[in-house]
């Protein structure tokens, strides 16, 4: 950046977007703050229950059913609805207010470059973790899904603060393969596929912890006493309701996949004269689709429902954050558009 | 979350048996050959096994994106080779050059799809008929499903209850009609009911997705027949005639008859190209890349075209597209009488981002002994500190060519091909160039001439532009490479894919699902149950089966009030 002159666009997109970073972080701490409390108040709770049925001090599979259903009805409520947790929407507020730093460094690159703001790697890290921003916040409409708050955050602090000091490249014209509708569209898609996967992966992993509670819960009714992971599990959904939330993300993000791969597709014929010739790419995409085609069937295949096929979903979205780093930085192929050399 | 329960669940629609909804056990196969027969397609053809394929197909797939594949890299292939000398055949060995046309790869794709279609087939012809039958007899007893609701409701002194029982199971008829169920009354004398089943497009839509992938496959094999792809040169002001032996290189699929191609040509009138200027973001970026032809097919008024990235040309059935581009310095050798013996514009291959270019004369005849020049060409020359020549900037501010002399034998004239691109210097000696005492390496801007070393003659490089041009702005030729292509399968490859995604949306967002309301008459009030089963999975089931029973509530005073017996409302 040139010292002297003033501030240009993309130097104010900049300080937006480390603006941005911070904001997410504090609001990563009042969400992890949130579920720290959430530990200590089903504790409360679970006392306050345990008076009346001078219970042994052990969670019956019973109790857990019984917490899982509380919170289910919680996760469905509207929005005026909820349970009132103070640091949970401090996160939340603190999440908007770095969603719109966010959205407004987004767009002062976009203007700044004259151009829409995904077309190198710097600039898809950005847009992408703006949709997954975009994405969770919008879902706060729908479901309470506010446990996944750190998660969400803690990923896009990583991203983008991980994008912005190794991706980082100043504004050049557009390569000619770029200049084309389909960066617009195909790229765009696919970062939005890419934000539901998270979401459904974040719930997947919850599911596999809840399900491991379960489980123990099961087995402490037997007679063994054994500590059941982190206590904020006891204020979520069922480990099979988490899946079945999982499942719906992963559906409407493997559509928009679905798409991409049709759309980088035409592209492909466009620029390359062929639809499709497994550049690395290319093989990953088709990779992830498959493993998420997988992961639907595995949903309706008998013995597959539940663990083992969360561990697909898990599988699914490290295989996209893998092409998405790993593949562009360090793996030969046409798609060499990362801007960096 | 899908809610299963009561046993017509599993009927229909067929899925294989380890489906989540079928409640068949996998059975012991029968003994006998046919039995195990029977057993080993049941097994192809189930969930589990299509699962698994799909995994290894993930998995079998990425080992093409570690090491360089043939078809999209031959180059790296052949690189990857001198590196691990030792590790090469064994990569060979397992078809690792060539994942995707591997016996191995082969196996796992068609092993899937032939469980796909051993899998869509009956179920086709089970939905088939499931889509004729009526929607299924009302269960006994409707409160043992997950979703349900009763209501009762308080009749009038002098009503009819059995009558206004039927009415209002006429009012539920109408309206699951109007809502978009396929509706089926089933009255007895104690009891009125419908029955009511929507979201058989979700079966349709998952049948036509795996159908379409079956489509996409065969229009990708069969397409790839009768596909050719070739590669061409054109030189500013020269022209390409589509056949073969205008090619440099032409592939054809299976089913392509090389000698039938299309007749047409394509001259290339000018090649344009802009550059970010030095000293700015991204200086020498080149962009804005254009071909401009004319284009003439056998008969017709030559056309104009143009050929861009991203932009091919389409010319009867085929696509051009622009490939690469580079310049080709005239250069004009004469013999020691004078005599021109060679005068051609060379292509040059570009070798970095700034256009440095080597390329290659060969002159054959008229000289004592074949000579062979390698060279390089820069649009703008600077000397680097080490004292080696680069081009700094891709445009022609500052061209200069650089040529080294071979003399000996070219090894063309058996017949063995030679790329044009590429000297054999085997049987050649150095007689101009680097380490060569007497003679150094030509150096030559646009219009100057140099005596060729041992009195062989002259060697100009041509001033291309005209005569009043100021600069060296147009003073040295582009050249193109246009690949042209010819790919039939592809639009029903596009088109089964999105067939394959219309499919998939109806298959995972159309609820499935079946809807009863019954009314059971007792003395003065009506009982009524509403209640709702999932196929598969369906997330507002609950909320689906409270809207038909309060539109039905909604409506229900009106019709009974119509009949005389007006309710005077409702008990819980
Ligand atoms: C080329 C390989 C395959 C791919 C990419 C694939 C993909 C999919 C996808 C994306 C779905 C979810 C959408 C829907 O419900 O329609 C699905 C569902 C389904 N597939 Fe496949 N499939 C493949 C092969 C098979 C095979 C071989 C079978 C037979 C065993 C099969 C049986 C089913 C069934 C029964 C469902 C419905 C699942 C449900 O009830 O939710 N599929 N498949």
């Amino acid at each position: 950046m040139p010292g002297s002159s003033p501030l240009s666009l993309d130097d104010v997109s900049l300080l937006l977007v480390w603006t941005a970073i911070a904001i997410y972080a504090l609001a990563f701490v009042a969400y992890a703050i949130d579920l720290a409390r959430r530990s200590a108040m089903a504790v409360e709770v679970k006392d306050r229950e345990l008076v009346g049925a001078a219970a042994s001090g052990r969670t019956t599979i019973g109790q857990v059913r019984e917490q899982e259903r509380a919170a289910e009805a919680a996760l469905n409520a509207p929005p005026s609805q909820r349970p009132r947790l103070m640091w949970a929407r401090i996160g939340t507020s603190l999440t908007v207010l770095g969603f719109l730093f966010h959205l407004g460094g987004d767009v002062t690159r976009g203007i700044a470059a004259g151009r829409v703001p995904w077309s190198n790697m710097y600039e898809f890290s950005l847009t992408g973790t703006l949709l997954i921003v975009a994405v969770y916040l919008a879902v706060l409409f729908r479901y309470d899904l506010r446990f996944l708050g750190t998660f969400i955050t803690g990923l896009v602090v990583v991203l983008l603060g991980g994008a912005t000091l190794a991706f980082y490249v100043e504004i050049v014209p557009l390569m000619d393969p770029l200049k084309s509708v389909w960066l617009v569209i195909h790229v765009f898609v696919a970062s939005l596929a890419t934000a539901l996967f998270a979401l459904a992966f974040g719930l997947s992993v919850l599911q596999l912890m809840q399900a491991r509670r379960e489980r123990k819960a099961v087995a402490a009714a037997e007679g063994e006493a054994v500590k059941a992971g982190p206590g904020f599990l006891r204020t979520l959904p069922s480990a099979e309701a988490l899946e079945s939330l999982a499942y719906r993300f992963a559906i409407l993000g493997f559509i928009f996949w679905t798409f991409t791969l049709i759309a980088g597709s035409i592209w492909a014929n466009d620029a390359w004269g062929r639809y499709w010739g497994f550049d690395t790419k290319e093989v990953w995409t088709f990779v992830i689709w498959v493993l998420y085609a997988g992961y639907i069937h595995a949903r309706a295949t008998r013995g597959w429902r539940g663990s083992r096929s969360a561990w697909l979903s898990i599988i699914g979205f490290t295989a996209v954050i893998f092409n998405f780093t790993i593949v562009n930085m360090f793996f030969k192929g046409l798609h060499a558009y990362s801007g960096l050399s | 979350m899908s809610r299963r329960s009561s046993d017509d669940v599993a009927v229909d629609p067929l899925r294989p048996s380890d489906h989540m909804d079928s409640t068949d056990e996998v059975t012991q196969p029968a003994l006998g050959f046919v039995g195990w027969m029977r057993w080993g397609w049941r097994q192809l053809t189930s969930m589990r096994t299509a699962l698994v394929l799909l995994l290894l197909l993930a998995i079998a797939a990425v080992p093409g994106s570690l090491v360089p594949q043939r078809s999209a890299d031959p180059n790296g292939v052949t690189q990857w080779q001198v590196d691990n000398p030792d590790l090469y055949p064994v990569l060979e060995f397992f078809k690792l050059f060539d994942v995707y046309s591997s016996p191995w790869f082969s196996a796992i794709y068609i092993l899937l799809f032939v469980s796909l279609i051993g899998c869509v087939i009956p179920r086709t012809k089970h939905h088939w008929k499931a889509m004729r039958a009526l929607p299924p007899r009302t269960p006994a007893r409707l409160e043992r499903l997950d979703a349900h609701r009763t209501e009762v409701v308080e009749l009038a002194a002098d009503a009819d209850a059995a009558a206004d029982a039927e009415a209002a199971i006429g009012l539920a008829e109408r309206q699951l009609k109007k809502a978009g169920y396929r509706v089926q009354r089933y009255d007895s004398r104690g009891s009125f009911s419908v029955s009511a089943e929507r979201g058989y497009l979700r079966e349709t839509g998952n049948l036509v997705f795996h159908g379409a992938l079956i489509g996409v496959l065969l229009a990708v094999g069969i397409g790839g027949g009768l596909t050719y792809t070739g590669q061409s040169v054109i030189i500013e002001g020269r022209s390409f005639v589509n056949t073969l032996l205008d090619y440099n290189s032409f592939n054809p699929g299976r089913f392509v008859d090389s000698d039938q191609l299309t007749p047409y040509s394509l001259t290339l009138d000018r090649f344009d190209v802009t550059y970010v200027p030095s000293g700015e973001q991204g200086g020498g970026q080149a962009g804005d890349f254009a071909a401009n032809l004319t284009t003439q097919l056998a008969g017709e008024q030559p056309q104009e075209g143009v050929v861009r990235v991203n932009h091919p040309l389409d010319i009867a059935g085929d696509r051009v597209y622009l490939m690469g581009n580079g310049y080709a310095p005239t250069l004009t050798i004469r013999n020691a009488d004078g005599d021109v013996v060679f005068s051609e514009s060379v292509p040059f291959l570009p070798q970095d981002t700034q256009m440095t270019s080597l390329g290659v004369v060969k002159v054959p005849d008229g000289m004592p002994e074949q000579l062979g020049l390698v060279g390089f060409f820069y649009p703008t020359q600077v000397q680097r500190a080490d004292g080696a020549y680069a081009s700094s900037y891709p445009a022609l501010i500052n061209p200069v060519v650089t040529l080294e002399v071979y003399q000996g034998d070219l090894g063309i004239d058996d017949g063995t091909p030679r790329s044009v691109y590429t000297l054999d210097t085997g049987d050649m000696d150095k007689i101009a160039g680097r380490g060569v005492d007497e003679a150094p390496t030509i150096e030559l801007a646009p219009g100057e001439e140099a005596d060729l070393p041992n009195g062989l003659g002259t060697i100009t490089f041509e001033n291309e532009a005209p005569a009043s041009t100021e600069g060296y702005d147009g003073s040295v030729k582009r050249y193109v490479s246009l690949s042209v292509h010819r790919d039939v399968g592809a639009p029903w490859v596009l088109a089964f894919a999105l067939l394959a995604l219309a499919g998939l949306l109806a298959a995972l967002f159309i609820p499935r699902r079946r809807m009863w309301v019954r009314a059971t008459p007792s003395g003065h009030t009506l009982q009524l149950t509403y209640a709702g089963l999932a196929r598969g999975e369906d997330p507002t089931l609950d909320a689906a089966v409270d809207q038909v029973a309060q539109r039905h509530a909604v409506q229900l005073d009106d019709v009974l009030s119509a009949r005389g017996g007006a309710s005077t409302g409702k008990v819980d």
